[in-house]
């Protein structure tokens, strides 16, 4: 294995997508409004709103009919605090859940569209070709840089969440709510075969697209299943425990494992590089 | 007795239905500019593709610096440079970096990237710019930075690609200069893909024409001139007093001289049918007692013979 080449590139491919406003700014804005400013807006939103509206009751029989549904443990955490509490606990601790996994498969994603698409666009591709790499060091090497920034990308913004909804929880009630087991498991179990799986549709997805723009609306449609986790989460069809999300990240640890095997038997470096 | 660098026999390649190369055989000798002319879509890029393991052959067999490109593809690009069309660089990078990133692809040795890397851009007249971005660099700039970037490993073959068809004719000269300066200096072979003829006439040992594929032609200009081109100018020049009398023996000949001989400002001016009948004219002019000063075939560029080659405008 060429690790200094593999090296090189993945450095390279980094320090180019840096330059990219385009792809740095959602990078860096959309963690900021989900991790940072949301949770603020969850633990001191619903208060707000009920000291303006006055509408506590209403609140209150929406949180118990989504209380039934959950596991008792999880029923056993929310004992004890008011309804206003109980809806940002909800929020902040299990309701963000699914949401935290659009963060490494956005960045995934996007980077990947540079690296395949971009390339491809910019007409840098074809030298990378006729270097003395194999096929499948290339796939590496052209996986390795999008990955390993969308997972240090995620622990980032998992960091930034905790001190934000710890913050704002020792404010509202003198607790710590995170960081606990489920999320834990999420972002180091989770994240990674998320992002993994994000960019292995990008990689296919780039090479037959024209360029970035094209690659990045087509491979858009990855956060479908991330929004459907969403949906269940809150409407109750589903919680995020952590019994859950370990079975959650084998499941995909195993597609992405499926996936990452066929998709380096079918790579070829001929797929990348230009027509004409 | 050296091996050829290149070997290709019966080399084709297919796209559906589109047959890019069709049963493509020839060498290429270690040393040699080789010239590998087509006009577009004549199958040139694809061929140092194949050549460099890119892409897979559909039928037939090659062999560069005695490996496989299909099987051996990393061993062999670790010894091959290729100059594409477009310079392929990295225009958010600086000069520095692009040739720096391209050391380490290569994985030249870590204490020779620094040195090697000052040594092109000087050689190449860039290292006053060599840590800007290259998306400030003229296209000469560019396309000099991409071949510094080819050269980057000493490869013992060098294929260029078109590499002045985006250069004005100033830029152009620069990149032939080096071509020519490096290829001496550096003593690799060099595969030219190029639709210039005049190029390729001041650089190329032999060439291969090409045309929708297929080998039209192989050999030195001399030799293409030779087999293909069927009329030669010539002009003569006699003894002051002697050009009518030698115009009348010429007109005796009117399978060897295809047009009218006509007199311009003291020279006769001929068309022959080719190279061979010269010394026949002349023999047969000194027999008759002409003095001939000077007899002199005017100079065949490849432009013609290219045309010729294609059945155009010979």
């Amino acid at each position: 294995m060429n690790k200094r080449a593999i090296l090189a590139i993945v450095n390279k491919d980094l320090k180019v997508v840096a330059q990219n406003k385009g792809v740095v700014i959602p990078i860096i804005v959309i963690p900021l409004i989900l991790f940072v400013i949301f949770p603020w807006a969850m633990m001191f939103g619903p208060a707000l709103a009920n000291d303006s509206l006055g509408n506590t009751q209403s609140l209150e029989s929406q949180i118990g009919q989504l209380m039934i549904t959950m596991p008792a443990a999880l029923q056993n955490e929310f004992a004890g605090h008011s309804i206003t509490q109980k809806m940002s606990i909800f929020l902040l601790v299990y309701g963000l859940a699914p949401m935290f996994l659009i963060i490494p498969l956005m960045v995934s994603s996007v980077l990947a569209a540079d690296s395949f698409a971009g390339e491809k666009e910019r007409k840098t591709l074809e030298a990378l070709l006729y270097s003395p790499i194999t096929d499948r060091e290339l796939f590496i090497a052209k996986l390795l840089g999008p990955w390993s920034a969308s997972v240090v990308i995620g622990l980032i913004s998992f960091l930034l969440y905790v001190v934000m909804v710890d913050l704002a929880g020792w404010i509202e009630m003198k607790e710590l709510l995170l960081p606990n087991w489920m999320w834990i498991t999420l972002v180091l179990w989770v994240s990674p075969a998320v992002a993994g799986l994000g960019l292995v549709v990008m990689v296919f997805v780039s090479a037959r697209a024209q360029g970035f723009q094209d690659a990045y609306q087509t491979g858009g449609m990855v956060v479908l299943p991330v929004l459907a986790l969403m949906v269940g989460q809150m409407t109750g069809v589903m919680f995020f425990t952590v019994e859950f999300v370990l079975i959650l990240g084998l499941a995909l640890w195993m597609l992405l494992i499926t996936w990452l095997w066929q998709a380096s038997k079918r790579f070829q470096r001929e797929q990348l590089m230009p027509k004409g | 007795m050296k091996l050829p660098v290149i070997q290709i026999s019966n080399l084709t390649r297919r796209f559906g239905e589109n047959v890019a190369v069709n049963n493509l055989s020839l060498d290429v000798e270690p040393g040699e500019i080789f010239g590998f002319l087509g006009h577009n879509g004549a199958g040139k890029t694809t061929t140092v593709r194949l050549l460099n393991g890119v892409y897979q052959p559909s039928s037939g067999a090659m062999r560069v610096l005695g490996l496989d490109p299909q099987m051996d593809g990393p061993a062999l690009r670790a010894q091959t440079g290729v100059l594409t069309e477009t310079p392929c660089l990295d225009e958010r990078l600086s000069a520095l970096d692009n040739l720096t990133y391209c050391a380490n692809l290569f994985s030249l040795p870590q204490s020779e990237v620094k040195s090697r890397v000052h040594q092109l851009l000087t050689e190449f007249e860039l290292a006053d710019r060599a840590g800007e971005k290259v998306s400030g660099f003229s296209k000469g700039m560019k396309q000099s930075l991409a071949l510094a970037r080819a050269l980057i490993h000493r490869p013992k073959v060098l294929f260029l690609d078109e590499p002045t068809s985006s250069l004005d004719p100033v830029a152009a000269r620069h990149v032939n200069d080096l071509i020519e300066r490096l290829t001496l200096s550096e003593g690799c072979t060099v595969f030219l893909c190029t639709h210039n003829l005049i190029e390729a006439q001041r650089l190329c040992n032999r060439v291969a024409v090409m045309e929708h594929g297929r080998l039209k032609a192989l050999g030195t200009p001399a030799e293409l001139t030779r087999k293909y081109i069927k009329r030669l100018n010539v002009e003569l020049e006699t003894d002051e007093g002697q050009e009518n009398h030698a115009l009348q023996i010429l007109q005796e000949y009117p399978k060897l001289v295809l047009s009218a001989p006509a007199l311009e400002k003291g020279v006769i001016k001929i068309t022959v049918s080719g190279r061979d009948v010269i010394p026949q004219l002349l023999s047969s002019l000194v027999q008759a007692g002409i003095s001939v000063y000077r007899l002199a075939p005017q100079e065949v560029n490849l432009e013609e013979v290219y045309f010729a080659v294609n059945g155009g405008l010979q």
